[in-house]
């Protein structure tokens, strides 16, 4: 049922397009041959384990990598300035800036910050939709305190308020989950569900764990230098193996024993 | 009554006298400036980890001194030529993937430094007080000097403020930046190009070996007591402030080098600063 729903929103515009594209650090591959498409509507998830070049493929749709090979289409043309302005962004947390002096007001403004334009500061009205943002992530009571007093999932609210700021068509999550505990984890994704819902943007999130991937995705592709599809979330996890998974660290690696295949079969190229 | 006073006025007195110097005077008005300029500098220095730039920027200033000084013209000029184009080489050749800015610094800073040495080493009598230069000299403020220092420390502050929170956005987090739109590129060599300018309108009075711990330590000390931008920047300037008077009005009376001064008041203030954040942690 929601897989046809999904479809027949999806038909067509294509929100990121990769053709064959390569990427290497110093000398070594760590994307290759990636072919990977995302339509409007959809919640694509990524899974891979740590390495696997998860951040790296983010980093191309974001401009932030130029790939050695190949082509990358945003919302059907070439990526630009202004493309990469339809696009929120959360990177994985990273604990070094978690004392950043700045309120959490100050954070979802940065998110208006190419509207405000040059010379200007932030005015009233930019304020408003802040705070309306702040709001709708439950976080309007700590506009003002110290971003870096909140905690991870308090944190991870106001960054997508931030994302959400510019109105953007796509939104791509790094390793949402990470540091935030499961309570503030389902907060996080009904969230995304409503802005989803709400305002028709496609998400692209990647993770090294399979549980949020699959639990919250429309689609799903595996991702271990190269990318592989697996049509509906739940046939690339058969439950009894997850079950058996869940408790382990090794969960990613050999989650199922067709992901198995996907996982490994680039270990042996190597 | 009277006698108690006495001691206060004669204090009064002194204080005064202090500034019936020019020197003094000008000393005085230019450390004002400049504690005003380096202040803002170091908020960005800190929050986006440039000290080690600041230090290698503000010795390249070494060679332009010394290139001035053979060439027989002013050696601010050579100086903001070399720290501009050092400061910016630095931060250039450190985003190769193969070159950390690290290994960057550690080669300009020594090869401006050996450029220097070599100038020297080619003008057979030159005029310029180099000692001053390195460390610093309460005596050596012009008026020209002053100007210098209003009109760049102005063109710093002013040029700052205008791109205040496209910095901001660019320290808190340069990939999101990047995707927000903001030109990362071009904040990176403004950032390394204001420190450069504001290292060498500093080097007369406090010197090119000291100056960097003004590029650093009023942002540090203004950090461990705030989580808030504006009054870390306030505090950043008023720590700054009371260093560099402090400085001067000591290194006056004690007849102390003012550069190491100053640095050694800044200081004191850091560690008191850092005790006050333990403190209410
Ligand atoms: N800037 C970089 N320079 C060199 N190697 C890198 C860089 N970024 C990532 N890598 C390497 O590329 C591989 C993929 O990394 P990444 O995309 O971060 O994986 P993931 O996000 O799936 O954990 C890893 O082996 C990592 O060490
Ligand atoms: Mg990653």
């Amino acid at each position: 049922m929601k897989q046809t729903a999904i479809d027949s929103e999806t038909t067509q515009e294509s929100i990121v397009e990769l053709n064959d594209v390569w990427v290497a650090y110093d000398g070594k591959w760590v994307l290759k041959s990636i072919y990977f498409n995302c339509y409007a509507g959809e919640i694509f998830g990524i899974v891979g384990p740590n390495g696997g070049g998860k951040t790296t493929l983010l980093n191309v749709i974001l401009g932030l990598v130029q790939p050695q090979k190949g082509s990358v289409r945003l919302f059907g043309n070439k990526p630009d300035k202004n493309s990469r302005l339809e696009i929120g962004y959360l990177p994985q947390i990273s604990h070094a800036d978690r004392s950043f002096p700045v309120s959490v007001l100050d954070v979802v403004l940065m998110g208006l910050y190419n509207r405000i334009g040059l010379f200007h500061k932030p005015d009233r009205r930019s304020k408003d939709i802040a705070m309306d943002l702040l709001s709708r992530v439950n976080m309007a009571g700590h506009a003002k305190k110290p971003f870096a007093i909140l905690s991870g999932g308090q944190q991870q609210r106001v960054n997508i308020a931030r994302a959400m700021a510019s109105r953007p068509k796509l939104l791509i999550l790094d390793e949402p989950s990470t540091g935030i505990d499961s309570v503030a984890q389902e907060d996080f994704y009904e969230l995304l569900a409503k802005f989803r819902n709400e305002q028709g943007i496609s998400v692209i999130m990647v993770s090294h764990d399979i549980g949020v991937i699959t639990s919250h995705a429309n689609r799903v592709a595996c991702l271990n230098v190269q990318l592989h599809y697996h049509d509906e979330p739940d046939s690339c996890f058969s439950t009894d193996v997850a079950k058996k998974v869940f408790g382990e660290d090794l969960k990613v690696i050999v989650h199922d024993s067709k992901c198995a295949t996907c996982f490994r079969s680039h270990q042996d190229h190597d | 009554m009277t006698r108690n006073a006495q001691p206060v006025f004669a204090a009064i007195k002194t204080m005064i006298d202090m500034f019936s110097f020019e020197f003094m005077r000008n000393a005085f008005l230019a450390g004002m400036m400049l504690g005003f300029v380096l202040a803002v500098v170091s908020f960005f220095v800190v929050l986006r980890r440039l000290s080690f730039i600041g230090v290698g920027v503000a010795h390249s200033a070494f060679g332009g001194v010394a290139l001035g000084a053979l060439l027989g013209v002013s050696p601010t000029w050579t100086a903001i030529g070399f720290a501009v184009v050092v400061s910016n080489a630095i931060g250039y050749i450190g985003k190769e993937e193969r070159i950390s800015t690290d290994t960057a610094i550690g080669i300009f800073f020594p090869l401006a430094m050996a450029l220097g040495v070599i100038f020297i080493g080619m003008s057979a009598h030159y005029n310029v007080d180099l000692f001053g230069y390195l460390f610093g000299n309460i005596l050596a403020i012009t008026r020209q000097d002053l100007i210098v220092i209003a009109v760049l420390g102005g063109l710093v502050l002013l040029s700052t403020k205008i791109f205040f929170k496209e910095l901001l956005f660019v320290a808190y987090d340069r990939e999101v930046a990047f995707v927000s739109g903001m030109p990362v590129a071009f904040l990176d060599h403004f950032l390394l190009t204001i420190l450069a300018l504001s290292v060498v309108i500093s080097m007369k009075i406090i010197g090119i070996i000291l100056v960097s711990a003004l590029l650093v330590i009023p942002g540090a000390a203004a950090s461990q007591v705030t989580r808030r931008y504006n009054t870390m920047i306030a505090l950043s300037i008023f720590f700054a402030l009371v260093s560099t008077a402090g400085g001067l009005i000591i290194s006056y009376f004690a007849n102390l080098p003012s550069g190491a001064t100053i640095v050694a008041l800044a200081s004191i203030i850091f560690f008191i600063a850092f005790g006050v954040g333990q403190v209410r942690r």
